[in-house]
């Protein structure tokens, strides 16, 4: 099984040269850590940023410069501020090549549940809804069952849903696998020491599985 | 020259009425309105509507607010680090609507541009959808979601003239000029007011038709929520 950081390093392996890229709170933030110094990417924070760079330094901590997550941040040379509104035009518009978030569940149609737990505290969507609705690419990073076992792969969410029909790829603890089209995980690659089986009975939703499957190759 | 000056944040907010529909700027506690958060607290005025993509923290920000028992509604996005906010949600004691961020950021961005309504992708197919229209376009589903005004919007710039041009700082900009604009009457507060001619016109994010009055802050404390350092 994999930990947090092996999500996130095998995540930072969907990476590609030139993207502009949204990443959520928790493990996806975690990505940025691993994603090549030889790569030129630049990381969009919904408040109204694009060029998020490293945590800073402690005389370097400024309280006008925070992630979507409150947290302080730097800025990359090249940065770009802007309102949040102009920053969910480009959301919305389509401008962002990958978004990187997590999941409590995911449908096997790619629907996504991540906001809510009806009964249990409600702290609001953020920006997840308006993220899953129009992103070109959503890849998930998530636990494949949650601590008692339960599949958190379903044949439909039982939680609110955040968004229908969007998510294409997931990295879990267990496995990668995209979202046909037509409905179905496809299961691409396990987790190092991880059985076809065991993922098998992990997964309520529709599991395909073509072939051999590899093992994950971790850089 | 128009003068906008007003002395300080009591006089900014003094005919602020219990009831009033504010909107406050800020993006957790980056950005917002400390001086005129703290006359609001001093004047007591109560009942009111707050439109904010957060509600700060227990002890700051609109927190304080709430811990006075002045907010009579929320209208956010994501208000996920409050205790004494959850505690009057579940008690039944506080109204809350929670928006999609981006839909929040254009509903009162078309709030200051007279734009009544507009079609978003965003929370379609989910609980937010609940009673609004739904219209295909192009063979995609999209919600139409209103415009927000307020009574009173408030903000908080880094540099403001006399006549009310502002420039924001960092990612304190946030939410802070859609706001400016959906104001019935605009309230600025800046850390630093210089004279009119002193801005360069190229760089100023709020024009000042949108802000009725403004004034110097002061002390801003400017608190972090998540203090996280690269360790060297």
């Amino acid at each position: 099984m994999l930990d947090k950081i092996g999500i996130a390093k095998r995540i930072a392996r969907e990476v590609k040269d030139g993207m502009y890229i949204n990443l959520g709170i928790g493990i996806p933030t975690l990505v940025a850590n691993y994603i090549p110094k030889t790569m030129n990417v630049v990381l969009q924070s919904e408040n109204g940023l694009l060029g998020i760079g490293p945590f800073p330094t402690d005389d370097q901590v400024d309280p006008d410069l925070i992630n979507a997550g409150k947290q302080t941040i730097t800025m990359m040379p090249g940065s770009a501020l802007f309102s949040s509104a102009e920053s969910f035009a480009m959301i919305r518009g389509g401008k962002v090549d990958l978004t990187i978030l997590g999941a409590m569940e995911v449908s096997e149609e790619g629907d996504i549940a991540n906001w809510k737990v009806p009964g249990k505290m409600v702290k609001g969507m953020g920006g997840a809804m308006d993220l899953v609705a129009s992103a070109k690419h959503i890849i998930v990073a998530m636990q494949h069952c949650s601590k008692d076992g339960t599949s958190k792969l379903l044949t439909k969410c039982s939680l609110p849903i955040t968004g229908l029909r969007c998510v294409k790829r997931i990295v879990s603890d267990m496995a990668v696998l995209d979202v046909l089209p037509a409905g179905g995980f496809k299961l691409l690659e396990r987790a190092p020491g991880i059985a076809v089986d065991q993922i098998r009975k992990a997964t309520e939703g529709k599991l395909i599985v073509d072939g051999e499957i590899p093992e994950m190759v971790m850089s | 020259m128009i003068n906008k000056v007003v002395n300080d944040a009591d006089e900014a907010v003094k005919d602020i009425p219990d009831h009033a529909v504010l909107m406050i700027g800020g993006f957790g506690l980056s950005g917002i309105p400390e001086n005129s958060i703290a006359a609001l607290l001093r004047k007591g005025v109560t009942g009111l509507t707050c439109i904010s993509n957060n509600a700060g923290v227990d002890d700051f920000g609109i927190g304080l607010m709430l811990r006075t028992r002045q907010v009579k509604k929320m209208i956010s996005s994501y208000v996920g680090e409050n205790a004494e906010f959850e505690r009057q949600l579940l008690s039944g004691e506080l109204e809350v609507e929670l928006i999609p961020q981006g839909t929040l950021a254009e509903r009162i961005r078309a709030g200051g541009a007279g734009i009544p309504a507009f079609f978003t992708p965003a929370g379609v197919g989910t609980e937010v959808a609940q009673g609004k229209e739904t219209r295909d376009f192009e063979g995609k589903k999209y919600l139409m979601e209103k415009w927000l005004r307020a009574d009173f919007a408030i903000v908080k710039a880094w540099k403001g003239d006399t006549t009310g041009n502002l420039i924001y700082r960092g990612t304190a900009r946030n939410f802070n000029p859609m706001m400016a604009a959906a104001g019935k009457i605009t309230i600025a507060e800046v850390e630093e007011m210089v004279p009119v001619g002193q801005l360069d016109p190229n760089q100023i994010h709020t024009p000042g038709i949108y802000v009725h009055r403004l004034f110097q802050g002061k002390n801003y404390e400017k608190r972090i929520e998540q203090r996280t350092i690269t360790k060297m």
